[in-house]
């Protein structure tokens, strides 16, 4: 049951061969029996998951809902959700229980879609290997030594060790991508604008964007096109028509270009990655496509002025993490003055604080123009950059991460060499662009992610693409020994 | 040494929409605490704002009012500090690009010429909760409702010269928001405040001196006394030899003082930068165009009107559309008044006024309504009654006895103009006081007045005075 796409679920339950809740319940048997290793779910809403797999059940034997009512999921801890606690994966909010939906999680809830829980994370989604997260760090079910990546790695691993055959992530910087290709599955971030922001806790409020996760491109289009669409209540979504993502996977692809960016394959990239990367798009031009190498220069300026805009706007996002009103209080504070500092010192963990400071540092009178908006100009010459790409190219392809799946502990201790796992992820959040990672090999036993970025609105192009490829390889379907 | 005060202001005028600056939450003032406060306003992890777009139409109109440049594209800025009624840890605010900027107005002087003040910018931005320090046994308690109210912050240039004129410039702005229907100017409420930013410098000098800013204050008076007080308080530091310290003040209004707040090194750097959350705001032509053909006759326009129309003085034209309340009201006198200009002019700034004022009334509460005035004008104009018997048929009307005609009616108050009947009582008055008949014809001709006042007291003030003077003069020359 846990193994099959998202279509022959949709098709079973439609059929009768099983209930909602007899798949509800086999999911939840997973992630009982698996999650001990994982660790990827912090809040377990098995109650709540059966009366929701009852109701899609009663909808479905009146031959109403969609393809996803009845269709368990999981969801990123970063989307507030009416009755189940929202962490962010921080102390900060272990205690904090939303008294609304975000605009994805009522979409979901509206389409039927079963949540099985709520997925562990980096710390306010601050973290390439999920080791930031209050409730301890979520391991690789590739190699339990290993992290899943970030900030979404809770989603990755879960999706990978099918847990739930689909979850939902976001990315600021590459959280969705980067996780995804760690494990081994297809992760998807939609075109800034695309997926409401509405009742996702920002990070970064210009780069953040909710997306899917899932073990196919087919099956992260059903999930995509669920989540996506204008909402008012985000005065960033575009008021722009969903398209029809399932229907458009076998889109005529013939002429496609795609561009090679030289400056992704350079110093710092694992040579089995870059084989792994190589070989897959040679498969592409073995399905007729026409490849290109082009450039874009100011690719090394990516993440530099990433780590000025995110912290920044992170600086001031947290804000309202004080103590006063929700979340958090320290004890007994004296005044008003030792309620802040020890309310968020208590309350966030290290690598939050480290970015409220540089981006509090970055925000100061006197460095906004040498930080801030040099950084907002490099975001101009990057966003340019594509622009003049895809002015002769369809998509763009290259690795996702540097390297496979690294090890705990590895980088924990050095936040530079972090922060460059995201190398090839984050100028695409900088642009705003659609970007999602595929499994395109495997070194030493673990996953390669491939990306491949589209241009604006152009999800469907880039999802066709990835599922042709899919129907040729079959990458995607492997799975992790140990979680049959 | 000679001083020259110099004075700029930052109006904060609440704007009258239904609903907050960015959420549904109502704006209504007086609400238990907490009531009118929704997630976004709670500043809840993950909400969003969204900007109410009543707010962008009312500060294009104020823009457009004030001969200010409305901005085609403006920016919210996130304005960082940490306060518990602050609930987001920022206040949404516009910084570098206002949605106003570049304008004036015009205001009289105690002298009666007038005066330009500039208007740098004005700028959209949310309001914060209140800290409530009572009744919470030494704890602070926190109200949100006003937490996301809009405010229009309007900065003038440093124009202006002494307390009178602040208050001047105060009162213009206060008349003119009313007028837009952009504020309800209600001061008790804080719907309508200042701060001042005030300094002196040696006459002559060019460069100003150090200012100090006083915070918050909410009515004209006050404004007139915080100036005053700083100004004597910066004076006796520069002539003792001493510096003013760049610092906000707060003026204590029962001790009629200012405070010192904080100090500039105490200030904090707010990391201002635009809000990622909400777009520029983008305005084309038609939408300027539409708000220009919206905007109401302005109270310098109405009172060239006023002084052209009914032949009034520019100084009781200036007073009658100093609030469109009151333009309002005298408007519908003279309508009701069968056109009666002047005549409505002197009653709604006289008997009117003075009765608002005793009684501490708006002119909108008023049991007198135009109509009633205009009825009770009507009556002297064609002579039925006296201006002093208006007055009392006016003090009826007020205490609600009714119309003007029926109070005449009933009350028999009607002006005898019958010369026949006025000549009888005349004759009896003369022969009831022979010796001042006799004084008169001496040559005492001051004496006319106590024979009128005889005639009137007889008639109990009801025959008409020209009438009466006209007679007796006619009899004693016989």
């Amino acid at each position: 049951m846990h193994q099959k796409k998202l279509a022959e679920l949709a098709a079973a339950l439609r059929a009768g061969d099983f209930t909602s809740e007899e798949l509800t319940r086999a999911f939840l048997e997973r992630i009982e029996r698996y999650d001990g290793q994982l660790n990827s779910v912090i809040t377990l809403t098995a109650e709540q998951a059966l009366q929701q797999a009852r109701a899609a059940d009663a909808r479905i034997a009146a031959g109403e809902g969609g393809p996803l009512t009845g269709i368990p999921f999981l969801h990123k801890d970063i989307f507030c959700t009416l009755g189940v606690r929202t962490s962010c994966g921080s102390r900060m909010l272990d205690n904090f229980e939303a008294p609304y939906d975000a605009t994805v999680s009522a979409r979901l809830r509206e389409a039927g879609a079963v949540m099985l829980g709520k997925t562990n994370m980096d710390e306010f989604a601050m973290g390439s290997s999920n080791e930031t997260s209050f409730y301890g760090p979520v391991r690789n079910p590739w190699d339990l030594e290993r992290v899943p990546g970030g900030s979404s790695g809770g989603s990755a691993a879960a999706v990978a060790a099918r847990l739930a055959p689909l979850a939902t992530g976001t990315d600021t910087g590459g959280s969705i991508r980067q996780p995804a290709a760690l494990c081994g599955i297809t992760g998807i971030k939609p075109t800034y604008g695309r997926v409401s922001r509405y009742g996702m806790i920002a990070f970064a409020s210009s780069l953040d964007q909710g997306g899917p996760l899932a073990s196919s491109a087919e099956d992260a289009a059903w999930l995509l096109q669920a989540m996506s669409g204008f909402d008012e209540r985000d005065s960033t979504s575009m008021e722009r028509p969903v398209d029809p993502y399932p229907e458009m996977l076998d889109m005529d692809l013939s002429g496609l270009r795609i561009g090679l960016p030289r400056e992704y394959f350079g110093e710092g990239l694992d040579a089995g990655v870059a084989a792994a990367v190589e070989a897959a798009v040679e498969a592409f031009r073995g399905l007729g496509a026409e490849v290109r190498d082009i450039s874009l220069p100011n690719a090394a300026l990516a993440v530099p002025a990433y780590y000025v805009v995110a912290p920044a706007e992170c600086s001031s996002n947290l804000s309202r993490m004080d103590g006063v009103r929700f979340g958090y209080r320290c004890e007994n504070p004296r005044d008003l003055e030792d309620l802040y500092v020890r309310s968020r010192g208590e309350g966030f963990g290290a690598e939050v604080k480290r970015r409220i400071l540089i981006g509090t540092y970055a925000l100061s009178a006197g460095y906004y123009d040498a930080y801030y908006l040099k950084a907002q100009q490099v975001r101009r010459l990057i966003r340019d950059d594509f622009t003049r790409a895809f002015g002769e190219v369809d998509l763009i392809m290259g690795p996702t991460s540097p390297t496979t799946a690294f090890r705990l502990g590895e980088k924990a201790d050095d936040p530079v060499t972090m922060y460059l796992s995201d190398i090839y992820t984050i100028a695409v959040n900088l642009a705003g662009l659609p970007g999602m990672s595929i499994p395109a090999g495997m070194v030493d036993g673990l996953p390669v992610g491939l990306q491949i970025i589209g241009n604006y609105f152009d999800e469907a192009r880039m999802l066709a693409a990835a599922h042709r490829y899919q129907q040729v390889t079959d990458w995607h379907r492997r799975r992790p020994p140990g979680f049959e | 040494m000679e001083w020259e005060v110099v004075i700029g202001l930052e109006i904060h005028a609440q704007l009258a929409t239904r609903s907050k600056i960015f959420s549904g939450a109502s704006t209504a003032y007086g609400a238990p605490p907490n009531t009118q406060a929704c997630a976004v306003d709670l500043g809840l992890p993950g909400v969003l704002p969204v900007l109410n777009g009543e707010v962008v139409r009312m500060a294009a109109k104020f823009g457009l009012a004030t001969h200010s440049t409305v901005a085609r594209r403006s920016v919210f800025a996130r304005k960082n500090y940490f306060y518990p009624d602050l609930p987001k840890g920022y206040q949404i605010s516009q910084y570098e690009l206002p949605i106003v900027h570049d304008g004036y107005l015009d205001i009289d002087l105690d002298d009666g010429s007038s005066k330009r003040i500039g208007i740098t910018r004005a700028h959209l931005e949310e309001d914060a909760g209140k800290s409530l320090h009572e009744d919470f046994h030494g704890q602070t308690g926190i109200d949100l409702n006003r937490a996301g109210t809009p405010l229009l912050e309007i900065v003038s240039e440093p124009d202006i010269r002494s307390a009178r004129e602040a208050v001047a410039y105060m009162k213009k702005i206060h008349a003119l928001v009313r007028y837009l229907e952009i504020c309800d100017g209600n001061m008790q409420e804080g719907s309508f405040r200042c701060d001042a930013n005030v300094s002196l410098r040696p006459r002559g000098q060019e460069a100003f001196g150090t200012r100090t800013e006083i915070k918050n204050i909410n009515s004209f008076r006050f404004v007139e006394r915080a100036i005053n007080y700083e100004i004597e308080r910066q004076m006796d530091v520069l002539e003792g030899g001493g510096q003013v310290v760049q610092e906000t003040r707060l003026y204590d209004a029962d001790r009629d003082e200012t405070r010192s707040m904080r100090t500039k090194e105490e200030a904090n750097d707010y990391r201002y930068f635009p809000d990622p959350d909400l777009l520029p705001v983008e305005l084309d032509q038609a939408f300027l165009d539409e708000v220009a053909a919206s905007l109401p006759e302005l109270p310098d326009a109405r009172r060239a009107r006023f002084v052209e129309q009914y032949g009034l003085s520019h100084h009781d034209a200036g007073v009658l559309t100093a609030s469109r309340e009151v333009a309002a009201y005298f408007e519908a006198t003279v309508e009701a008044a069968g056109g009666e200009g002047k005549l409505s002019a002197n009653w709604v700034t006289g008997e009117l006024s003075g009765v608002l004022n005793k009684e501490g009334m708006d002119i909108g509460d008023s049991p007198v309504t135009p109509q009633m005035l205009g009825g009770l004008l009507l009556r002297i104009a064609d002579g039925t009654i006296s201006g002093k018997i208006a007055k009392q048929v006016f003090e009826a009307m007020w205490k609600g006895e009714g119309e003007a005609d029926s109070i005449i009616e009933q009350r028999g108050l009607k002006q005898i103009t019958d010369s026949g009947a006025i000549e009888k009582i005349v004759r009896e008055v003369l022969e009831a006081n022979p010796k001042q008949v006799e004084q008169y014809k001496g040559g005492q001709e001051k004496l006319l007045g106590f024979f009128v006042g005889q005639v009137m007291k007889a008639t109990q003030g009801k025959a008409n005075p020209g009438e009466v003077n006209r007679i007796i003069k006619r009899l004693l020359a016989d």
